[in-house]
């Protein structure tokens, strides 16, 4: 049992991915860095904090990404998003059975201006893409730094998301949201309360989740040999129906929550009964406790 | 930033295999990448720090790291966010660990 947060993106892979058998497209030694962080004077990392390539995921050629957290928060520069697209345009160019992505990132890295959003665009647009190729794509949130910004909606870009509790998703981060809207609005010091708006808990009561996993390397590595298991051989395509049912689950959220400002009380409406234990429950716990009450795509007028 | 550069001769203990990166490019931290490279029997170390100034310290700290290992052929890349000399010994050891499987 190890902690998938603590480990660097270069020890996820070899923990998620069949061991020896990834190959890195662009390694550290091509020194592919980010020119914009030089012309900075900032320093730079030797794979501009992503690794890609392809590998076995239970014997199947899966391609896949791991961010580094560390290096600037994981945020995607021009460099970074530039591999993360040639990894998946060559997903479909080698028929993979399936693209995992490792996320953590605070979205665009701001260093990089309109050189990083386009990035970050070109990314969803990549990983569209590859569902579009009949593909499906999963994303995995369970690093410190979570998963936000433009990451935060690439991440939903995938056909499945796997959280821990400890991850985060969202858009603005705690941080951006106090600063743009002032302490009143949200305490980014409040860490229980940062989880209970972002964490992965919350995410899994949403929808906006599909899995939630104990922080565990081997948790996540079963959890996504599952889900490519599960969506292979359904429609993984963004289809006019799915994105409508989607639509549906959003409207249906929007309703449920209006006027609610704590993230309990969210939960409360969904006939969660003591929304004040969700947060010191284990995860398997919580996941009986949730089947009941998540909102889902398919749960129909709630 | 600031680069520095160190070239140490006649190393005894020749490298092999896939150059490997350990630790990241954080506060306080700093990744070294270390790789075979035909050198004449030479260790080249290249450090690109965002603390200027130190040149002295990591002279230092890339002698110990030579009297440890003594590396042939190998050429070591830094780029560092101000670690402190430990976690630069540390880091080194690490990558030479990563490659040779083995202690000094």
């Amino acid at each position: 049992m190890s902690s998938y947060q603590e480990l660097t993106a270069r020890q996820r892979i070899p923990a998620i991915f069949d061991a020896g058998s990834f190959e890195e497209f662009l390694p550290p030694s091509e020194r592919v860095a980010s020119p914009h962080l030089a012309q900075l004077d900032a320093p730079v990392s030797f794979d501009d904090g992503v690794v890609v390539g392809r590998g076995k995921l239970d014997g199947k050629l899966v391609f896949g990404a791991a961010q580094e957290g560390g290096f600037m928060g994981g945020a995607v520069g021009e460099v970074h998003g530039a591999k993360l697209v040639g990894m998946l345009r060559r997903a479909i160019d080698e028929n993979a059975h399936a693209v995992l992505l490792l996320l953590e990132s605070g979205g665009v890295r701001l260093h990089e201006a309109n050189a990083g959003l386009i990035a970050v665009s070109e990314v969803m647009r990549a990983m569209l893409d590859v569902r579009a190729a009949g593909i499906p794509v999963v994303a995995v949130v369970g690093g410190a730094n979570g998963c936000f910004g433009g990451m935060g909606i690439a991440a939903r870009c995938a056909n499945s998301v796997i959280m821990s509790e400890e991850g985060r998703l969202a858009m603005s981060g705690p941080e951006v949201i106090e600063t743009a809207n002032g302490v009143e609005e949200f305490d980014s010091r409040d860490r229980a309360l940062v989880w209970r708006t972002t964490g992965g808990k919350h995410r899994y009561l949403l929808g906006d989740c599909q899995v939630l996993v104990a922080d565990e390397s081997d948790a996540f590595r079963a959890a996504a040999i599952d889900a490519i298991a599960g969506l292979r051989g359904g429609e993984v395509r963004l289809t006019l129906e799915g994105l409508l049912a989607e639509q549906d689950m959003l409207a249906r959220r929007m309703r449920d929550a209006e006027g609610l400002t704590e993230p309990m009380e969210v939960w409360k409406q969904l006939g969660v009964a003591e929304p004040a234990r969700v947060p010191m429950l284990e995860a398997d716990a919580f996941l009986e406790m949730a089947a009941q009450h998540r909102a889902t795509i398919n749960d129909g007028a709630r | 930033m600031e680069t520095l550069k160190y070239r140490f001769e006649q190393g005894r203990r020749s490298l092999a295999g896939m150059p490997q990166l350990v630790g990241v490019v954080g506060s306080g931290n700093l990744e070294v990448l270390i790789e075979p490279s035909p050198l004449q029997g030479a260790c080249e170390i290249e450090v690109r720090t965002a603390a200027v100034g130190f040149g002295a310290t990591w002279q230092a700290v890339m002698a110990d790291f030579h009297d440890r290992w003594s590396l042939a052929d190998a050429r070591i890349s830094i780029n560092d966010m101000g670690a402190t000399p430990a976690v630069v010994s540390l880091r080194l050891d690490q990558a030479v660990e990563s490659l040779t499987g083995g202690a000094p």
